[in-house]
């Protein structure tokens, strides 16, 4: 049985909708338009014990919402959802203990105090017995080599100290099943790097479920096996990362290294010409045809080296998302103003 | 039981040491609570001193200066900095979703912050109190009251009352300023709201000035607002503004104060967080 069953959820948002200018404002004060926002339209999805899933989409696609609606922080309009068998919005005790929500840098932590402290306090809402808690901080703050800086109050810490003390917060009490959103946000390059080998990590030894959602598609690749792609509130994508660039991508990046001293070489009747960095020069060029196009150059030029890659992922989910904003963009404007009440 | 007594502490220990960080400022602020009461003193020997009689409004000079600082004991009971507007910041920001993620209850959980913080006030508090009141011990002659002894109550009575009058008054500050600060599910905004709340709770509390100086009408009206056993009635208690029939009747109707807005903070967190997880998150 799958860990996490979602089927048709759906999440519609009121908000007031404020007009430009002081008079439409001083209107506002007595007849209040609202504006329906669907932040999620029926959401079919299920997941396995163990698997390790990204959300991705745009902003405002419905990632965030679908991981409150999981974690129990809002009620959906329609839909069900099971996660271990728990409606999440009953927030049932039973239910908290067996999962965590790590949210940015929405902190669990007490600003002032040790992260320590924290860490305490977490022990005891989530009775956790003390060797038990004792072997897994051990075990967090080794991973995450911070062991020094819990003594330190959370508001001395750097973003990335802090995101690490938010995991382990997290994860102190073993849940089966944890949502992350956007946990590399605003970190640099080291930083990220390090929460992303713990997490994989930690996943894979623990086994546990794990939902997340990024904007780092670095994080993806190294860390999830499934990709959901969300847009509109509706999911798009559902399936792996190499999936993604079979479907979406019908090129190849050809870069080569020339020898000869020939510049002005026409290259370009193999495939388009992305950048000529002489003697560096980068094709584009169609999937079915890059064994043939490579044979050919090889013939009539000389040639150091030849690269042959897919194209970047950011590129391509960036023209998988426009697409689907396009497409969908006139079906919305009718939603939009049916959409006032 | 044990588990639950153990949360308990911990969270009340994290709320204490969570005080303590800010020592300076902390013992600042505590200081900073006696400027009012000079001023009141002050304030009051001129007034006495214009009207020329010994008695305003059945009060001697003495009376009244026992009387402020008898409310700034209620008041260190009481007044709650923080709590109702620290409340909806937590619902306007989002930082509520802890107590809907994690197993711990919002309420509880304040309860015990609060008990921590004020231990911490009363232990930083304590010899600057001492100090004052042994220097004003004189304003207090004539005590225990008449009115109280002459129906066979000893001091040691008198005061066990006093003091649960303050503790009770501690709770009904509690649940009455969390039941503000729940508002913030309904109306994201609740600052102006906090701010009639504090110029109502400064007149009818008896904070500036001893409420049974009231005419009737108005004595009447803030007989119907649970403020009074906040500062003034814990202080008329000890006084012997009130006879012990008053004081057993003041006591039922501030439990039934007390018990109301218990329910009432329940039910408007449930409600509230129905209505957070329906429209908001």
């Amino acid at each position: 049985m799958a860990i996490i069953e979602i089927e048709g959820l759906a999440k519609s948002y009121r908000v007031y909708r404020k007009k430009e200018g002081l008079v439409a404002s001083v209107r506002g004060l007595f007849r209040r338009e609202y504006r329906t926002v669907e932040a999620v339209r029926g959401l079919d999805l299920e997941v396995e014990a163990g698997e390790f899933v990204a959300f991705l989409g745009p902003n405002g696609a419905g990632k965030t919402t679908t991981l409150k609606l999981l974690s129990g922080v809002i009620n959906p309009t329609l839909g069900t959802a099971r996660v271990m068998g728990h409606v999440p919005w009953k927030r049932e005790n039973d239910y908290r203990r067996r999962f965590a929500l790590v949210m940015g840098q929405k902190n669990q932590l007490w600003w002032d105090l040790p992260a320590q402290e924290s860490f305490r306090l977490h022990q005891q809402i989530y009775r956790i017995p003390a060797d038990e808690f004792q072997h897994n901080f051990d075990e967090l703050a080794d991973l995450l080599g911070i062991r020094d800086l819990v003594q330190q109050p959370v508001r001395e810490l750097s973003l990335g100290e802090r995101m690490k003390m938010e995991l382990i917060a997290a994860l102190l009490h073993s849940p089966e099943v944890l949502f992350l959103d956007e946990p590399t946000i605003g970190l640099d390059v080291i930083a990220q790097h390090n929460i992303q080998q713990f997490l994989k990590y930690y996943q894979e030894k623990r086994g546990i479920t794990i939902l997340l959602t990024s904007h780092y598609m670095k994080d993806v690749v190294a860390l999830c096996q499934r990709v959901v792609i969300i847009a509109q509130g509706e999911l798009k994508y559902d399936g792996s990362l190499a999936g993604i660039i079979d479907q979406f991508s019908q090129h190849k990046l050809v870069t080569l290294q020339l020898a000869d001293d020939q510049p002005g070489r026409d290259l370009s009747r193999f495939g388009e010409v992305v950048s000529s960095d002489y003697p560096r020069v980068q094709l584009r060029i169609s999937r079915n045809q890059v064994a043939q196009a490579i044979s050919a150059m090889l013939e009539a030029c000389s040639i150091d080296d030849i690269a042959v890659e897919d194209p970047p992922l950011e590129e391509l989910i960036a023209a998988f998302f426009s697409k689907i904003t396009m497409d969908s963009t006139s079906a919305n404007k009718m939603d939009d103003s049916s959409g006032v009440s | 039981m044990y588990v639950r007594a153990a949360t308990w502490w911990t969270i009340f220990r994290i709320g204490l040491e969570e005080r303590l960080v800010y020592r300076a400022d902390f013992a600042l602020g505590t200081l900073m609570r006696f400027l009012p009461i000079i001023t009141q003193i002050f304030l009051w020997a001129a007034v006495f001193e214009s009207v020329g009689s010994g008695r305003v409004a059945g009060y001697t000079y003495s009376n009244m200066v026992a009387y402020y600082l008898l409310t700034m004991m209620s008041r260190a009971f009481s007044s709650m900095p923080g709590l109702a507007s620290g409340v909806a910041a937590q619902i306007r920001s989002g930082e509520i979703k802890k107590f809907l993620v994690q197993p711990v209850d919002l309420i509880g959980f304040m309860f015990l912050n609060r008990i921590a913080h004020k231990l911490t006030y009363y232990t930083v508090a304590f010899f600057p109190f001492a100090l004052v009141f042994y220097l004003c011990r004189g304003f207090f002659d004539g005590w225990p009251p008449d009115v109280l002894t002459a129906q066979g109550w000893s001091s040691l009575d008198i005061l066990l009352i006093y003091i649960s009058t303050l503790l009770m008054g501690f709770l009904l500050g509690f649940f009455l300023e969390i039941c503000i600060g729940l508002i913030g599910f309904w109306f994201l905004e609740v600052t102006s709201l906090l701010f009639v709340y504090m110029l109502l709770n400064f007149f009818l509390s008896g904070h500036m000035f001893p409420l049974d100086m009231l005419p009737e009408w108005a004595a009447t009206i803030v007989d119907l607002f649970p403020l009074k056993y906040l500062a003034y009635f814990p202080a008329a208690v000890l006084l012997g503004q009130l006879d012990p029939a008053e004081i057993i009747w003041g006591l039922k109707v501030e439990l039934c104060w007390l018990v109301t807005f218990m329910i009432l903070s329940r039910l408007m967190y449930s409600y509230g967080v129905k209505q957070y997880s329906a429209y908001g998150g």
